[in-house]
């Protein structure tokens, strides 16, 4: 059955081309804004004063930054969809956080959001990206994985290669505030695209409603199943409302191209394999995306994009890139040398147990990562992460021959 | 009017593509909502901002339970009631026996009308409850409300409990400020409640800004309890240990009158309506709110064949002894009113009295060894 949507939108719009593919036929809109206009002021029976959170127990971005005066002038703002402060900041009023781990304690409901909130946003996301000001500074956006060197690691020690980002769909409200038909509507954009993928990237789409036992089995035993959020970071923000609708799992047919769909982002891209060729993951994943990228602008649609905060997506410590590139590598000398923090540090790397974030390393194997999002590219991470890895393996083969290893000098922020 | 900018930008979609898939739930919602009551009701909001999305997103998210029916939806102010009739008025006639949308509900907190209630034998009877919850008229409900109005509830509510006198007289405790002294004592008197974690409840919104505006006050005597914005702007307690139900109701309809009365001098008098009774937040708790109950060793009883028979004709319900969904221990039980709408306060804890009392006459024939097939009594 033919379902048409369509939006009034209240800047300029280009009406895209209308196709017909797979039963279903959909408008969409190329948008650009320079400017926001916000929707209608929320009428508040209460002073801004008696609305404000109690944040002195907090440690969050968002209990940092969110001054009384802030909140006062941002509470009776809401974006052109109706999304408001306190909608925003709900997750990091009802999680106030831990001493040692700072999370970003709000969320973004649509791209508006960034420039209705922004001055709240913006002194976060300074924070958040080690001083990148969105309003002075242009993110650099290359997924030119040919400018690529030296990423095939040593298999001895690189067990997995892996690179992540997520892509938001430009006209359509994000994970917290979607309503059920923008959810779905997310949904049958990026299925629609990811059958036209072909070759080595043509795959199948797996419906969380619709899924069999056998199915699932098999995503379970792939690795491939994300479940509904229990985190409460995530639920406190709405994301996990009206589960598991319009949510599922597209993957091709060879288990290296994954894309979640409906999750804590529009979707999710994982480009992936075993052994130690982070370079062809990097291809695969850049390829992936252009693709997919071609194929929704066919039918009118894009991904939401600017030029100061990158790709746009839910958490703003996803801005910029999105990307995390990782391996898995076992580092079992390096691991239990006192000076690996500082060496990762100045590497600008991140280390992660082998079950992914808030997990312990195994035996000395260790989920090494970038830190950065913003304000570098995907490809200069990525040649972060290969010259950083290279480092580290050569640190734990000079470790091996009764050697001493040397920390390297900081890396430069913003290049 | 406040204006849902949000809903307004919804109803640009279709309603089909809205409406949601319920097609593996099992909730009260579920089973009434049609696409057609739902593109009737979408375009609605009550005064403050609610619409029917609001009020049914916690059964959306909780498909439910085979064996257990939930409500799977919440009101949001007191007009929730009256702008979404069309859902809520057969969800409530299906929660509370057939109740039709003419019918009239019995308020009575005359404590005096009671009969009996002072006997229940503590051998058996070793605790007696009675709870219900209010709401402030002029405020919106837990699922809906802003921190401001929350904090309003809590100042106004720590006004009226203030003044009350003796053995009424009491404290109060904020959930923010809370020593840790102050709260082992409150854990170990069973007193403390805590953020909640069902999802029925976090689904629907009713644990935002935790713990902001949310406080326990007790008397004196710790036997008067009243519990500010969990999941009702107030929940009032009355217990003591052992069997004295009628002193229990005593205080609980002498303790209610009172506050009542602050309230209303105020201006804000508790949401009442003679065709819903009391209005609180979730449908299953209209009319009364009460649940009036004990805990009662029968352990003979209770493995007897007849005995879910014998609850459902005194139209009793049992729990364990932690409260909903949890299992009985040592064969004591927590015995309770069933009904909440269409039965005044008075002759639900006069069933919970005379059920109670009849139960514990069994128990002790079964102990010896007599049949009790000539005391099964006929439906209430």
């Amino acid at each position: 059955m033919a379902s048409s949507f369509s939006r009034i939108l209240t800047t300029r719009r280009k009406i895209g081309l209308l196709s017909a593919v797979g039963g279903s036929v959909t408008a969409g809109f190329l948008m650009h804004r320079e400017h926001v206009k916000a929707g209608t002021p929320v009428r508040r029976s209460y002073p801004a004063s008696a609305e404000y959170p109690d944040l002195r127990k907090h440690n969050n971005c968002m209990a940092s930054h969110l001054t009384p005066a802030i909140y006062a002038k941002l509470c009776d703002k809401a974006t052109p969809n109706g999304y408001t402060l306190d909608l925003a900041i709900q997750t990091g009023v009802d999680n106030p956080g831990h001493p040692f781990i700072k999370t970003v304690g709000m969320v973004a409901g649509d791209e508006e959001s960034y420039q209705v909130f922004g001055d709240l946003l913006d002194p976060i996301i300074k924070e958040r990206h080690n001083g990148y000001n969105p309003q002075t500074m242009t993110h650099p956006t290359d997924l030119d994985s040919s400018k690529i060197h030296s990423g095939n690691f040593d298999p001895r020690y690189v067990l997995s290669s892996r690179v992540r980002t997520g892509r938001s769909i430009r006209g359509l409200s994000l994970p917290p505030a979607c309503t059920r038909a923008e959810r779905r509507e997310v949904e049958r954009v990026v299925v629609d695209a990811l059958a036209g993928l072909k070759d080595d990237l043509a795959g199948k789409y797996f419906s969380l409603t619709q899924m069999t036992d056998a199915d699932q089995q098999q995503l379970i035993d792939d690795h491939f199943l994300f479940d509904k959020p229990v985190s409460p970071l995530l639920t406190c923000a709405g994301m996990a409302r009206d589960w598991p609708d319009a949510r599922g799992i597209w993957h091709n047919n060879e288990n290296t191209f994954l894309v979640w769909v409906n999750e804590e982002d529009h979707t999710r891209v994982i480009s992936m394999e075993k052994g130690g060729n982070m370079k062809r993951v990097f291809e695969r994943f850049c390829k992936g995306l252009k693709e997919v990228e071609r194929l929704i602008q066919e039918r009118g649609w894009e991904f939401m994009w600017n030029e100061k905060l990158g790709y746009i997506l839910t958490c703003p410590s996803n801005l910029g890139t999105g990307l995390r590139a990782g391996v898995h590598v076992k580092l079992p000398l390096l691991s239990k040398d006192p000076r690996l923090s500082k060496i990762l540090d100045n590497l600008r790397l991140q280390k992660r147990g082998t079950g992914g974030v808030d997990t312990a390393a195994v035996g000395g194997t260790y989920d090494i990562s970038n830190l950065d999002r913003l304000g570098l590219s995907e490809v200069q991470l990525v040649q972060t992460v290969i010259d950083g890895v290279n480092y580290l393996i050569e640190c734990e083969k000079r470790l091996e021959k009764g050697q001493d290893i040397k920390v390297p000098p900081p890396l430069k922020q913003f290049k | 009017m406040a204006k849902n900018c949000h809903n307004d930008y919804k109803m640009k979609f279709a309603t089909d593509e809205e409406f949601p898939d319920l097609s593996l739930h099992n909730n009260h919602m579920a089973k009434v909502l049609t696409k057609d009551i739902y593109g009737k009701l979408r375009g609605k909001s009550t005064p403050s901002g609610f619409t029917v999305d609001d009020v049914i997103q916690t059964g959306v998210d909780n498909p439910g339970h085979p064996f257990i029916m939930t409500v799977g939806c919440v009101a949001g102010d007191e007009e929730s009631y009256e702008a979404f009739k069309e859902l809520l008025d057969p969800i409530i006639s299906d929660r509370h026996g057939g109740y039709k949308p003419t019918d009239k509900h019995k308020t009575d907190l005359n404590f005096e009308n009671l009969k009996g209630g002072d006997d229940l034998d503590p051998n058996y009877v070793l605790s007696s409850r009675v709870r219900t919850g209010r709401s402030i008229k002029g405020f919106t409900l837990p699922p809906h409300n802003s921190r401001g109005e929350r904090r309003g509830i809590e100042k106004l509510s720590i006004e009226a409990l203030a003044s009350l006198e003796g053995e009424f007289k009491g404290k109060y405790y904020p959930l923010s400020g809370m020593t840790d002294a102050e709260q082992e004592l409150l854990i170990a008197d069973h007193f403390l409640f805590d953020k909640p974690v069902s999802p029925l409840l976090t689904c629907a919104g009713m644990a935002r800004d935790w713990p902001d505006g949310r406080g326990i006050w007790h008397n004196d005597n710790k036997t008067f309890l009243v519990w500010v914005n969990e999941e009702d702007h107030l929940r009032v307690i009355s217990m003591q240990l052992g069997g004295n139900m009628k002193e229990v109701f005593r205080r609980f309809c002498v303790g209610l009158q009172k506050i009542e009365e602050i309230f209303k001098k105020h201006n804000h008098g508790f949401m009442w309506n003679e065709h819903l009774g009391y209005i609180l937040t979730c449908p299953s708790n209209l009319g009364t709110g009460l649940r009036g109950g004990v805990h009662v060793k029968l352990p003979k009883l209770s493995t007897h064949a007849k005995f879910e028979e014998i609850l459902t004709r005194l139209r009793l319900q049992k729990r364990g002894t932690g409260g909903v969904d949890t299992a009985s221990v040592g064969g004591v039980f927590d015995i309770s009113n069933a009904d909440r709408l269409g039965s005044s306060e008075v002759s639900q804890v006069q069933l919970v009295v005379d059920g109670v009392k009849l139960m514990v006459e069994m128990e002790k024939k079964l102990e010896k060894g007599e049949s009790i097939d000539g005391m099964i009594p006929a439906q209430k």
